[in-house]
């Protein structure tokens, strides 16, 4: 426990249109780890990575965030992306007319004048963009086409990994990532984000299945049932729900 | 505990879009104007200071007598108060300053009001392909590159210039495509129009520069008519622009204009606007009243007109840049993008007439309704029996940012010809909150998420738009729907 905490979550509470979804959460990520929540459906999974994420729609109602020493709550979206948080969202949003050369131009330089960093040049950006579309196999076209217009559901997962890998962040939370995925994007996308891996930055994986798992291998799996973590273990818990499936949660 | 930021998507765009108008200043420049009011006096006035021949006092006063008989039209989806053209001046120009001066010289506080606005006036300021006629209030102040262009046999000056130097030329153009007669605005602008540009390119000549006109509103209490007649004689090419601003005022200022184009055979013109003329205060008050009659006759076969136009400015908006295709196998085109927020209103669209066999036309046309706007598009497509095999494509969308403002379609189509093909697309979308959120996690601030959402709905339109012009339209688009974030 020496190690500094990159996420220190205690107590979080939040409701979406009065709703309460998150019942009190806690966890603790350290730099480098792998954390995959698991759960049945409404339990809050997508919920809990909104909310950190900071989506206006969900409102927190109780209990703290600490994101490498910083209090994440009261930074707006846009500065807890700075600060290095990223979310692969579990249906990426379709903008018309906008190429993602534009988006991510816009989404880089608005890092660096956070961190008052002159914004990159054309030719470096370019640059940057060839070298990270490689680590998910995304073609030049895909690229100049409009954010996520078209893509099929593979493709846009596969842009996901692509933006996390340009933006280069400390704790990537993966929505979802496999739901829709045939075996070879899946594969595709568990090869991005290991690539990305590094003994400083920290992933959270929320997924329904162990199928994913065999490509991202947590440290931690935790269950996530009715808005709070119910159960924490190594990856062998995951295999154990794999069997089981999530009816036990119900005695509980 | 929750945020202070987390403000909602809804919000933000409110803010984001109620930003502050950039070219608002006033110049002090010695201004004449004469007496308010509207008479026979006035139109002998101007005619007089303007040294006109006999023949245009004629049909200015022609004008003026059909104008006592008109009403204003009452038909758009606007709420325009009654404009009392008694307390209007209708003449405002700049004094030239005393002193040895050589013809062309501009007055230095003129030329610092363009600098301040993006249009250098010296020519070597200027970017390499564009010409430029500068306007204040009403008269033309400066044009550029004439001798250049004039090398290629084009002329390109201000209208009064045109009238002394080339009478011929606008005696037979002048109210061949917009009569005066047309409607009330045109014959207003008929009577006491006071300047614009006239465009000239002979036969076979391929304007070589981007041509175009800045028009600047800075005196108060007066109106602004300017006129432009562009003539593309057989096998030419203009590419011609237009660009306005006007400074903030609480009293709303009337620009009336006209512009004609005359395309011969095989000839083909562009003509490209981006109009930002003062728009009001927050709550409304103030701004330019911008009613226009803009049309262009495809009088030669094969010949092409082409209007792109982004409307970011103006009170309320009224025009209708039209086609008029006469000549077989001739194309009309349309892109429009108009956006309006706070209290704006803008009635605008086009009128595609086919009236020859194997004539195209295209419509694109992007509107943007924000705050508590008003934004309708008017389009008539009409086919004559004459017009075999016409085909009109029609794409009318809106986008509306928030909950208060209305976006409106009211096309027209009138087929009298059974070989036409008439297609018509028609969508409305919002911006979602969604769409805000995925913005905001990958770091991009609202405003320019607005910015950059916006621009990628409208660049099908701003594409069209000449490359020197396009990047600064497309950060008009954003820094129009640009403030602060509360």
């Amino acid at each position: 426990m020496s190690e500094q905490l990159l996420l220190k979550v205690r107590g979080l509470r939040a409701e979406i249109d009065g709703k309460e979804i998150l019942n009190g959460i806690d966890l603790d990520i350290r730099p480098g780890e792998v954390h995959a929540i698991m759960g049945p459906n409404g339990s809050g999974k997508s919920t809990f990575s909104a909310v950190l994420a900071g989506n206006p729609a969900y409102k927190v109602t109780g209990g703290t965030v600490e994101f490498h020493g910083k209090n994440l709550l009261e930074l707006s979206p846009e500065d807890r992306s700075h600060e290095g948080l990223f979310l692969s969202f579990q249906y990426p949003v379709e903008i018309p007319g906008v190429s993602m050369v534009n988006f991510m131009r816009a989404a880089v330089n608005a890092k660096r004048k956070y961190f008052n960093e002159p914004a990159l040049s054309a030719g470096d950006f370019l640059k940057l963009m060839r070298r990270k579309r490689a680590i998910v196999e995304l073609d030049n076209k895909l690229a100049s086409r409009s954010v996520n217009e078209g893509f099929s559901g593979g493709e846009k997962k596969r842009n996901e990994i692509f933006q996390m890998a340009v933006l280069e962040p400390r704790l990537s939370i993966l929505d979802e990532t496999d739901s829709g995925l045939d075996i070879d994007a899946l594969r595709v996308v568990a090869g991005g984000v290991n690539q990305l891996k590094t003994a400083d930055n920290s992933t959270i994986v929320i997924t329904h299945y162990q199928r994913l798992l065999d490509y991202i291998r947590p440290d931690f799996v935790h269950v996530l049932y009715k808005g709070r973590i119910v159960r924490t273990g190594g990856p062998e818990l995951a295999l154990e729900l794999e069997e089981k499936g999530y009816d036990w949660l119900k005695q509980l | 505990m929750n945020s202070d930021k987390n403000t909602n998507a809804g919000d933000i765009i409110q803010d984001v879009t109620s930003g502050d108008y950039k070219y608002g200043f006033v110049s002090d420049i010695d201004t004449e104007i004469i007496p308010v009011g509207l008479s026979e006096d006035v139109v002998r006035l101007i005619s007089a200071k303007k040294h006109e021949p006999q023949w245009l006092l004629e049909f200015r006063l022609k004008a003026y007598r059909h104008w006592l008989t008109l009403t204003p039209p009452t038909w758009g989806h606007l709420k325009m108060p009654a404009i009392d053209f008694q307390a209007i001046s209708y003449y405002a120009a700049p004094v030239k300053k005393e002193g040895p001066k050589s013809l062309d010289e501009v007055d230095p506080d003129i030329l610092h009001t363009f600098d301040r606005l993006g249009i250098p006036l010296e020519e070597q300021k200027q970017l390499s392909g564009m010409a430029v006629d500068a306007v204040m209030d009403s008269v033309s102040v400066k044009t550029t590159h004439k001798e250049a262009l004039a090398e290629k046999g084009i002329i390109f000056c201000s209208i009064s210039e045109a009238v002394r130097d080339y009478p011929d030329l606008v005696k037979k153009y002048l109210g061949s495509v917009v009569s005066y007669k047309d409607n009330f605005y045109a014959a207003l602008n008929s009577a006491v129009f006071s300047d614009g540009s006239f465009v000239y390119i002979p036969k076979g000549v391929r304007c070589p520069m981007e041509l175009s006109t800045y028009f600047r509103i800075n005196a108060s209490g007066t109106g602004q008519f300017e006129r432009t007649l562009i003539v593309a004689d057989d096998d030419s090419y203009v590419s011609y622009l237009e660009g306005c601003t006007a400074p903030m005022r609480d009293e709303n200022q009337l620009h009336a204009a006209i512009v004609e184009i005359v395309v011969e055979d095989r000839a083909e013109v562009k003509y490209s606007t981006v109009q930002n003329w003062y728009a009001g205060d927050r709550e409304g008050r103030g701004g330019v009243y911008n009613l226009v009659t803009k049309r262009g006759l495809c009088r030669g076969d094969y010949s092409k007109l082409s209007w792109t136009q982004v409307e970011t400015g103006s009170a309320i908006t009224w025009k209708y840049p039209s086609c008029v295709l006469a000549g077989r196998g001739s194309t009309g085109e349309f892109y429009s993008v108009a956006v309006t927020r706070n209290y704006q209103q803008a009635d605008t669209g086009t009128k595609m007439i086919h009236l020859a066999p194997d004539t195209r036309s295209t419509i694109v046309s992007k509107g943007i309704s924000a705050g508590r706007s008003e934004n309708s598009y008017r389009g008539l497509v009409k086919v004559t029996p004459a017009a075999d095999r016409a085909r009109n494509y029609t794409q009318c969308d809106s986008l509306l940012l928030g909950s208060h403002c209305g976006a409106h379609t009211f096309p027209y189509v009138d087929v009298m010809n059974p070989t036409a093909t008439v297609e018509h697309e028609a969508t409305t979308s919002k911006i979602s909150e969604d769409q805000m959120f995925y913005c905001a996690q990958r770091g991009i601030p609202a405003e320019e998420a607005v910015g950059l959402i916006v621009n990628g709905y409208a660049k099908e339109v701003m594409n069209k738009l000449p490359m020197e012009f396009a990047v600064e339209a497309q950060r008009l688009l954003s820094l129009t729907l640009e403030g602060s974030i509360g």
